[in-house]
């Protein structure tokens, strides 16, 4: 005999695995017996076939892989004696699954054994048919399996019957041949076959709509008889539990009877009496009691409506919910959940007892109730379940906290009567677990600022306030500075105090200083470093005085290891240095964000932007970190539909300028910088407005769409559009009639007063040449119209890419008391006779060394130009 | 000066978020095939979280077993005696037990009634104790095929297949006659 296979016997392996001390040394011992068994099956050595199979189950369970034992299986199934047999049908349950090729050549052996004249080897091949069985296996062996349903012993009808679940899971057309049988199975009287029949009936009604019927028809009544018979049967000690016969049967037929009443009121009426029955009368002090009335209570939310069995229900769950067993507390939690579309008022009674579950110590039941409160929030009770699940996110788990916070964030966002308390509740769960709150959560609480105008005042101070106490919830600090960079002269002169509000004095070197925290904190990241960047930009301007602080603060981050923040300091810092006079422009508030714009992309683009959140601060670049300076260059391109641009990061909006945003009110932007609209915004603009007015206005529309722009910002632009494009529909309608017209002599056009304010008029002259109609020559005319002297006088223009522009130097850069000054320049329109000329600009000078800044949208031009 | 313009180029990453619901409706859709197993998996794990008897009714691989048992021992051994028998993991419902060393675990479907679960829990070692005699950790080592042979007995394919202790043990029994 082989030294290696006579090996040890399974009870040594066993005690060698015992007595490894460390997981290394149980390798050693498994590796040392999976050689002797490999061995052992070369040798093909009958009297240890039985032996090693069992090592290897005691292997495979340990997780090591056990794959070479699988062909030892096969022939221990094949040999004529029972044991042999039995470890052999083990082995196949334990090793082999479905999907291994093995599996095809145990059909054959599985066939003889399924007609074996021992029940006992019947036996052992159906209960392994039952849990292995493929769809192959299942079309070979129905029709044994249907036969072994009507065997004379109940131990093999009742296999039979699992078998059939199988079968029919694997292969739902086979159910058909199981309705008659199964029917029979349930006037049987061994529990064993009645409860694996009730199971095969319900399986076979949930995969065949006529089985259900049918059975509704023909069984319904027996069943509830069964039902009754054992909910009444005396004391039976073979299937007794605490006073109860046989729960695990009760639960099976109350199950069967949820799927036939459910949708049917005959059958419901005739399962109504049973039910009530049950209900009332089953003993709920012991575990198996319970878990029958948990049972039947399903059932009845389940089947057509009944008054007082719903009553009886509910409180039946009112009982569960105040037992001092978890347990009991779970299941009501969880059954309270499926009742709620059933009877929601009757779930909102119990609402204070859920609010207490959500505190238990138990994360099971925690779970359970945070969820089933999430469910019974509406606008009545938001107000104080939002104060106590915020209340008890102060004291709540770690590990809790973030699905808490979710919640909670969600909830509030959903049912907030009115902004003040929306914007309060988030400020208090930033302040207590900003770290969880989700980008697209915080990014939506801005939104809702700036659509707030007379809250910012309040916000701002809010914030301000909350940063000092929480400074180290990374989110609160980026709402914050946020907000501190937009509203910071809101922040410092009390602007806009609320009557509940108490003054505080903040000044606007503390407000710098906020910022110079955030930005140093150990652990602020890069976003963050780069919004409070953007901050102090804004409040460079806001406080010239402090503009020398921030300037070294912003400095500082020259030598940044992050390119992001390096390019960003650089740029920020020559905003400041070299380029005064467009600073306050550059940096002027945010325009309002459009809320249905957002929560429009928002909701179409979850997946993504839960996909890209990690990678926010990377994406920022594309259109922030160049900004200020390259964007103001950069104009807005009519034939790249804006918003394609909208990806699904929204932070990147917030912070480079929501492009969508100016498509929305494109030229409204003519009453210059009066709402406060970003020059870089209204620079972009200027390219849309075209193609809603060259004609292909429903292409452009749809094209958009496909891009993934929301409706609501489609309706913004549709409905703007009239009002918008009413002064170039002019130049579009006279279009056609009027094409240029004369060859010889170039057209004459009259002149325009491109701008006027109370200090300064522009008028435009034109001149075209006629053998190069796209190109327009035009001389501006500045007019002075008041008594002090313009110095520094700097025009700039801008417009979009179809056109070239080329402007020579003004005739002199000081303007003197109602004076005038002349400058030309040069419109090339590439799409001449497609789009009109439109242009940006702006004016900056000095009155007494003091700096003024007008601009404004041209789009008067003369039609045809 | 003469403002120049340059062409911004914005780039969309819908290539990428088209992809994602696919994926999730793949998993979801496989889920639902999965459902509706009833019980999915039985384990027997002593307090040091060795995994003392493993069977399951769907298949997994072995890393996938062997992290799915290491997550769970993990969840349910650091919980109390006070905190209730179930634990949610994964799209699992554990419902476990605690018998002297021993931790009885059960994998169940959402809409499984747990506390039957429990009863059958109890109803297992019952009939492990009627054969073996109060049954301990070294019973079922030792004796590995026979506890899944009870078992076998016992669950069929995620169901119940019998609950009388007689009906059982009666072919083990008489195996061990034969014997």
């Amino acid at each position: 005999m082989n030294p290696f296979s006579s090996g040890t016997r399974l009870s040594d392996m066993i005690r060698a695995i015992r007595a490894s001390k460390t997981a290394a040394e149980e390798r050693a011992v498994v590796r040392k017996e999976c050689a002797a068994i490999r061995a052992s099956i070369n040798e093909n050595d009958q009297d240890y076939r039985h032996r090693d199979l069992a090592k290897l189950m005691f292997i495979h369970m340990l997780g090591y892989p056990t794959h070479f034992g699988q062909m030892e299986c096969l022939k221990l199934i094949a040999s004529p004696g029972f044991p042999e047999k039995r470890i052999g049908y083990l082995g196949l349950m334990l090793l082999l699954d479905e999907r291994q090729e093995v599996l095809m050549l145990v059909t054959n052996s599985l066939k003889q054994d399924l007609n074996h004249t021992n029940q006992y080897i019947v036996g052992l091949a159906l209960c392994a048919l039952g849990n292995i069985c493929s769809a192959e296996m299942a079309r070979d062996l129905a029709p044994e399996v249907e036969r072994l349903l009507k065997f004379r012993d109940p131990n093999i009808r009742k296999k039979a019957a699992l078998c059939a679940i199988r079968i029919i899971r694997k292969v739902p057309d086979l159910s058909e041949n199981f309705i008659n049988p199964g029917a029979a199975l349930l006037k049987e009287k061994h529990h064993g076959v009645l409860i694996t029949g009730v199971h095969l009936c319900t399986e076979i009604c949930s995969v065949s709509s006529e089985a259900l019927e049918y059975f509704r028809k023909k069984c319904t009544e027996g069943l509830v008889k069964t039902l009754r018979d054992i909910a009444n049967s005396p004391y039976s000690p073979e299937y007794d539990v605490a006073g109860i016969t046989d729960p695990f049967l009760h639960i099976r037929l109350l199950k069967l009877l949820r799927v036939l009443g459910q949708g049917d009121a005959d059958a419901s009426d005739c399962m109504n009496d049973i039910l009530a029955q049950v209900a009332s009368k089953t003993e709920s002090n012991k575990n198996a009691g319970n878990a029958i009335l948990y049972e039947c209570v399903q059932t009845i939310m389940s089947i057509e409506e009944n008054g007082g069995l719903r009553v009886l229900a509910i409180n039946i769950l009112g009982k569960f919910l105040s037992n001092r067993d978890n347990n009991i507390r779970y299941v009501a939690l969880n059954m309270l959940m499926r009742a709620l579309t059933v009877d929601s008022q009757a779930v909102q009674r119990h609402r204070a007892t859920i609010l207490e579950c959500v505190k238990d110590s138990d994360a099971s039941i925690q779970k359970r109730a945070l969820e089933l409160i999430y469910l019974l929030v509406n606008e009545n009770n938001v107000e104080p379940l939002a104060k106590e699940l915020i209340e008890y996110l102060e004291v709540s788990e770690q590990d809790f906290k973030e699905d808490l916070t979710a919640k909670i964030c969600s909830i509030v966002e959903k049912f907030a009567p009115e902004k003040i308390w929306y914007i309060d509740q988030m400020l208090k769960v930033l302040s207590e677990a900003g770290t969880y709150v989700k980008e697209d959560v915080w990014h939506a609480l801005i939104v809702v600022i700036t659509n707030a105008p007379h809250l910012h005042g309040y916000t701002v101070r809010a914030l301000y306030r909350a940063l000092h106490t929480s400074c180290e919830q990374e989110t609160l600090v980026r709402v914050a500075i946020w907000c501190i960079g937009e509203y910071a002269d809101l922040l410092v002169n009390n602007a806009g105090m609320l009557d509940l509000e108490d003054p505080i004095t903040v000044t606007e070197s503390d407000a710098v200083d906020v910022i110079e925290t955030a930005i140093k904190h150990h652990t602020s990241d890069v976003t963050t470093k780069a919004m409070a960047l953007i901050a102090l930009l804004k409040i460079s301007s806001r406080f010239p005085s402090c503009s020398e602080r921030v300037k070294s603060i912003i400095g500082q981050n020259k030598g940044s290891f992050v390119l992001e923040l390096q390019q960003r300091s650089m740029e920020f810092s020559s905003v400041i240095q070299k380029h005064q006079n467009i600073r306050s422009s550059l940096v002027e508030r945010m325009p309002v964000l459009d809320e249905a714009t957002f929560s429009g992309r928002r909701a179409g683009s979850l997946p993504a932007a839960v996909s890209t959140s990690g990678k926010s601060s990377l994406s920022i670049p594309n259109g922030v970190a160049t900004a200020p300076l390259v964007d103001l260059l950069d104009l807005g391109s009519d034939d790249t539909p804006a918003p394609t641009s909208s990806g699904a990061n929204f932070l990147q909006d917030l912070l480079g300028g929501d492009l969508m945003q100016p498509s929305a009110q494109p030229v409204s932007g003519m009453q210059p910088s009066q709402a406060g609209a970003d020059i870089l915004l209204d620079l972009l603009s200027i390219g849309t407005p075209a193609p809603v007015q060259n004609g292909s206005t429903n292409g452009d529309l749809l094209s958009m769409q496909d891009n993934n722009a929301p409706i609501a910002s489609l309706d913004t632009i549709s409905s703007t559009s009239p009002t918008a494009s009413s002064s170039m529909m002019d130049l579009l309608d006279g279009f056609g009639p009027t094409p240029p017209t004369s060859e010889d002599k170039g057209p004459t056009y009259p002149s325009i007063v491109a701008f006027e304010s109370s200090s300064l008029k522009i008028e435009f002259n034109f001149t075209k040449q006629s053998e190069n109609p796209q190109t327009t020559d035009i001389v501006a005319n500045f007019s002075n119209l008041s008594p002090n002297v313009y110095t520094d006088f700097l025009f700039q223009a801008a417009v979009p890419k179809f056109l070239q522009l080329h402007l020579d130097p003004a005739s002199s850069n000081t303007l003197p008391a109602n004076g005038s000054i002349k400058q030309t320049m040069r419109v090339t329109n590439s799409q001449h006779g497609k789009k009109p000329i439109v242009m940006r600009m702006r004016v900056g000078y000095k009155i007494n060394g003091k700096d003024v800044l007008e601009e404004g949208q041209i789009n008067n031009f003369p039609r045809g130009i | 000066v003469n403002l120049q313009h340059k062409e911004e180029e914005v780039k969309t990453q819908r290539s990428e978020s088209s992809e994602k619901p696919k994926e999730k409706e793949k998993s979801q859709f496989e889920e639902l095939r999965s459902l509706k197993m009833g019980i999915r998996f039985i384990l027997m794990v002593n307090k040091q979280g060795q995994t003392r008897l493993a069977q399951y009714y769907e298949w997994l691989t072995l890393e996938e077993r062997r992290a799915l048992e290491g997550e769970i021992v993990r969840k349910c051994l650091a919980r109390n005696d006070q905190q209730c028998s179930f634990v949610e993991h994964r799209n699992y419902k554990i419902v476990y037990r605690r018998y002297a060393s021993l931790f009885f675990m059960v994998g169940v479907d959402d809409d499984e009634n747990e506390l039957a679960i429990l009863e059958f829990i109890h109803l297992l070692v019952e009939t492990m104790d009627k054969h073996f005699g109060n049954v301990c950790e070294l019973d079922i080592m030792f004796h590995l095929e026979k506890a899944h042979f009870m078992l076998e007995e016992m669950v069929m394919n995620g169901c119940i297949v019998e609950t009388s202790k007689a009906n059982i043990l009666s072919p083990i029994q008489l195996m061990d006659k034969a014997h």
